[in-house]
């Protein structure tokens, strides 16, 4: 039972991480919160759903969804994120002006999602089994499609942590999100790496997508609770830092899955929010956040 | 430092005779533009309780519609089991909001940018879930907040036909203008000064000998005053209030409303309670004209609210400014 | 001499107030040119256009004949043009190892990178036994010396040195200057040294410029500055 409970709890924690490390990865880069992770994430799943669709490949839709993701995210800096922070740079709403208008992109990538394939809720199918995996006569709750939710997630992890820490362009994403403008001085192509930024945090929304939709259903709206989650979770764990994102998603979808399963479904996310209440209360910056510099 | 286009007693005049105009035009409107007008009022004073939180006091809340779910769940508890005459349930439900807001204010002013705004997320989601675990909240078929129809008294000041949604109007506005009067007063105060000051260099302000924290937290309080008031009279339009009453949507759309209004300014909530009831209203009209199809009449609304909102905050951030008011 | 930078009729605001009036002067290829003023003279913002951090109201300003206007700070670095600001010249957050490759990954050829570090770690052996640590552990001195090393990475041929005494100890200001003074003789360097610490300034200079209020009040070697009285008492604190 406790077992089944935590195995269950890692799989969404899973989840929640890359969720989460998606939204660090903007935030380090950008400074900003990206709402619109979920449509976007939704979006590159329901391209990845029209490839099983028309391939019945599910392993052929996810490098699909992926690169629709990471060329989505690119796209949203480049024409939409630029114009409004050199538009908006002060006053009571620069710091709102961000949030509302990712929430805004949100809103419109779902109705598009909805005016062209509809609210109904879809099926996104995958050759991995749902059902639990069975011990003999015990069958576990979690399935084959929660172990590689849970491979898939950690080879992300383990690949973003490679490039953070040993590639120049891993370098080159940390000192932009540092100190942009001595890492301009160093001769960083910052709007670039930013960029290059916002294509991770795509392809990483989209995957986490792309794996968890298959064990429920697909519609325009199916991802906002995974981001309200993921939120939480990059909260958690620091918005600044990367560890942060794995280590919150980690706690939550653990803490949830037990809140469940000894408590009850309708208080899970009242717990998570007193959690989080916790959790700042005690380190206003998130567990691994930074102090924060000169800039917010 | 703004100083006051109108003193205090020049608008409590203004809104009074725009009160009296609004009372006498319901007379002529139909049920559905009457029931509309109400919840443009409700809307006002959501909007209101975000302009005061955002554009002046500079803290974010993506959960203000938890906040009104305190209000409305208040009301109705108290109306229900309580038997409280409906306007001391709202005054109730108001009571346990800014209580509420309190708590939550205090720990809000710890918080900065998007960690407050998570955490007021977090709460607009998990809040409306605790009424599925206690029974007194009626659990998922809600609580019945009903308050019946106008008394004699009113219905013979209203004239003839006068219905309970031309009832819900009257109260909702005048409502709505007397808490616009009265925020307007204390936008204008030291309050509403220390506030803004705060918000645009805390650092300052501190050394200025502002308590900038102490300000924060008042803002919330107060704010979440608004919001409940506003949750209650939202529960007093519906007949009824239940989890489902106030989703994340409604936390995004009261905020929406503020920045279409400009987050600063408190006439402008009008304009964004207007926004909020025209734009469904509209896109429902213009869905059905384009065939009406189910896949375009649920979506349009999303897509010209959306629309409309980028377009806002990337041409005019500083929301549609209501110049003057006349 | 064409090459060498040239500025000429530069005018640059800074919010309502104009920082820097109307300025010109020429660096040629190979010069150590002082530039001296008190604080809000414009020296920094002069640096920070020079550098493309800001765009100037009016003016031109060339490299080697090549216009430096409207490009982009991580351009100019690729043109061999320098900036250590003052104060934030280093990464804190990253290792000294970290920042030094800073320095070098924009070039295509790692292995010449490979030898400007090595040759950057034999001019500052101080550095090598804190390849590890974070930056923000450093010493002032330690990090002026760190973000030298790293601007020598990227081979730099106008270097533009924004106060390096600031903030230092008398000795450690003494060591910086005699590095610095050294390499530019050793690499060919042009360098542009802003400073308020004027007296070491003109010590290791080929000619000072002397800035007040955003405008050039005169310019010569140290020896004609240094012979008079007025300058001396208003501009060089002797």
């Amino acid at each position: 039972m406790f077992i089944d409970t935590l195995l269950i709890g890692i799989s969404s924690g899973a989840i929640y991480s890359l969720m989460a490390l998606a939204l660090v990865l903007v935030w380090r880069s950008t400074r900003v919160v990206n709402f619109a992770q979920s449509g976007q994430a939704v979006f590159s799943t329901y391209i990845g759903y029209e490839i099983t669709v028309r391939t019945h490949n599910y392993w052929i839709s996810l490098p699909v969804a992926i690169i629709c993701g990471a060329l989505l995210g690119s796209l949203v800096d480049l024409l939409f994120m630029r114009p409004l922070l050199r538009r908006v740079k002060s006053g009571p709403i620069a710091e709102l002006a961000p949030v509302i208008a990712t929430l805004g992109l949100l809103g419109l990538l779902q109705s598009l999602l909805g005016l062209i394939w509809g609210n109904a809720f879809l099926q996104y199918a995958s050759p991995l089994s749902a059902k639990g995996f069975t011990f003999g006569s015990h069958t576990i709750p979690f399935s084959p499609q929660n172990l590689f939710i849970v491979l898939a997630s950690a080879l992300v992890l383990v690949v973003f942590g490679l490039i953070f820490k040993y590639t120049d362009l891993g370098l080159a994403l940390r000192a932009a999100s540092f100190q942009p403008e001595i890492a301009q001085l160093a001769g960083v192509r910052v709007s670039r790496v930013r960029n290059i930024g916002w294509a991770f945090a795509g392809a990483t929304g989209a995957l986490a997508g792309a794996v968890i939709t298959p064990t429920s259903t697909l519609s325009p709206n199916s991802l906002d609770l995974l981001f309200v989650s993921g939120f939480i979770a990059a909260v958690i764990g620091g918005l600044d830092s990367l560890v942060g994102a794995v280590v919150g998603g980690l706690v939550l979808g653990v803490g949830f899955s037990f809140i469940l399963q000894y408590i009850g479904s309708s208080v899970t996310f009242l717990v998570g929010f007193i959690i989080l209440m916790v959790v700042l209360l005690v380190r206003p910056r998130g567990i691994f956040g930074h102090k924060l510099g000169r800039h917010a | 430092m703004r100083s006051r286009r109108f003193s205090a007693r020049q608008s409590a005049l203004f809104l009074s005779l725009l009160g009296l105009v609004l009372l006498v035009a319901s007379r002529f409107v139909d049920e559905l533009r009457t029931y509309q007008g109400a919840q443009v009022a409700v809307y006002v004073i959501a909007i209101a309780s975000i302009v005061l939180l955002t554009g002046y006091s500079g803290q974010i809340s993506l959960g203000h519609g938890a906040i009104m779910a305190l209000g409305g769940y208040g009301a109705a508890l108290s109306f229900t089991v309580w038997n409280f005459p409906f306007p001391l349930a709202i005054l109730f439900g108001t009571f346990v909001g800014t209580v509420g807001g309190f708590i939550l204010g205090v720990a809000a002013a710890r918080l900065s940018g998007p960690y407050l705004a998570g955490s007021t997320l977090a709460l607009a989601v998990g809040l409306p879930t605790l009424a599925d675990q206690f029974h007194i909240l009626g659990g998922e078929q809600g609580l019945n907040f009903d308050i019946g129809d106008p008394p004699h008294w009113v219905a013979k000041l209203g004239g003839a036909n006068f219905t309970q949604y031309k009832w819900f109007f009257w109260i909702t506005t005048i409502i709505a203008l007397f808490t616009i009067w009265s925020i307007t007063n204390l936008l204008h105060s030291s309050f509403g000064r220390n506030w803004r000051a705060g918000r645009n260099n805390a650092v300052a302000a501190g050394l200025a000998g502002i308590n900038v924290p102490r300000g924060k937290v008042l803002a919330f309080t107060v704010s979440s005053a608004l919001a409940s008031l506003a949750g209650g009279l939202f529960g007093l339009l519906l007949g009824l209030v239940t989890p489902t009453a106030f989703p994340l949507s409604l936390s995004f759309a009261i905020v929406t409303g503020a920045v279409l209004a400009g987050v600063g300014s408190l006439a402008g909530s009008i304009l964004g309670g207007v926004v909020l009831v025209a734009i469904p209203e509209l896109s429902g009209a213009l869905a059905t004209h384009l065939g009406g199809s189910q896949k375009v009449t649920a979506n349009l609304p999303g897509l010209l609210m959306s629309s409309l909102l980028i377009l806002v905050v990337l041409f005019m951030p500083d929301g549609v400014r209501v110049r003057k008011i006349k | 001499m064409s090459a060498g930078l040239i500025v000429k009729n530069l005018s640059v605001s800074y919010g309502a107030v104009g920082a820097v009036h109307d300025l010109s002067f020429e660096i040629h290829p190979g010069e150590l040119v002082a530039l001296i003023g008190a604080n809000g003279a414009g020296k920094s913002t002069l640096l920070r256009t020079l550098s493309g951090l800001i765009s100037p109201s009016s003016g031109e300003v060339s490299w080697n004949d090549y216009s430096l206007l409207g490009k982009k700070p991580e351009e100019l670095v690729r043109l061999g043009i320098v900036h250590i600001s003052e104060g934030k010249a280093v990464i804190p957050e990253l290792t000294v190892s970290e920042n030094l490759t800073l320095g070098g990954i924009w070039r295509g050829d790692k292995s010449d990178v490979a030898a400007a570090r090595s040759e950057t770690l034999e001019i500052f052996p101080a550095l090598v036994g804190r390849l590890h640590q974070r930056a923000d552990s450093l010493s002032g001195g330690e990090r002026q010396m760190l973000a030298i090393g790293r601007a020598l990475i990227s081979r730099p041929k106008l270097l533009l040195l924004d106060e390096p005494s600031l903030g230092l100890a008398p000795l450690m200001i003494e060591e910086i200057f005699k590095a610095i003074s050294e390499l530019r003789h050793r690499l060919g360097l042009t360098v542009l040294l802003v400073e308020q610490n004027a007296v070491s300034a003109l010590r290791i200079a080929d000619r000072g410029l002397i800035l007040s209020l955003g405008a050039l009040v005169t310019s010569g070697t140290p020896a004609e500055l240094n012979a008079d009285p007025q300058l001396r008492a208003a501009y060089l604190g002797i």
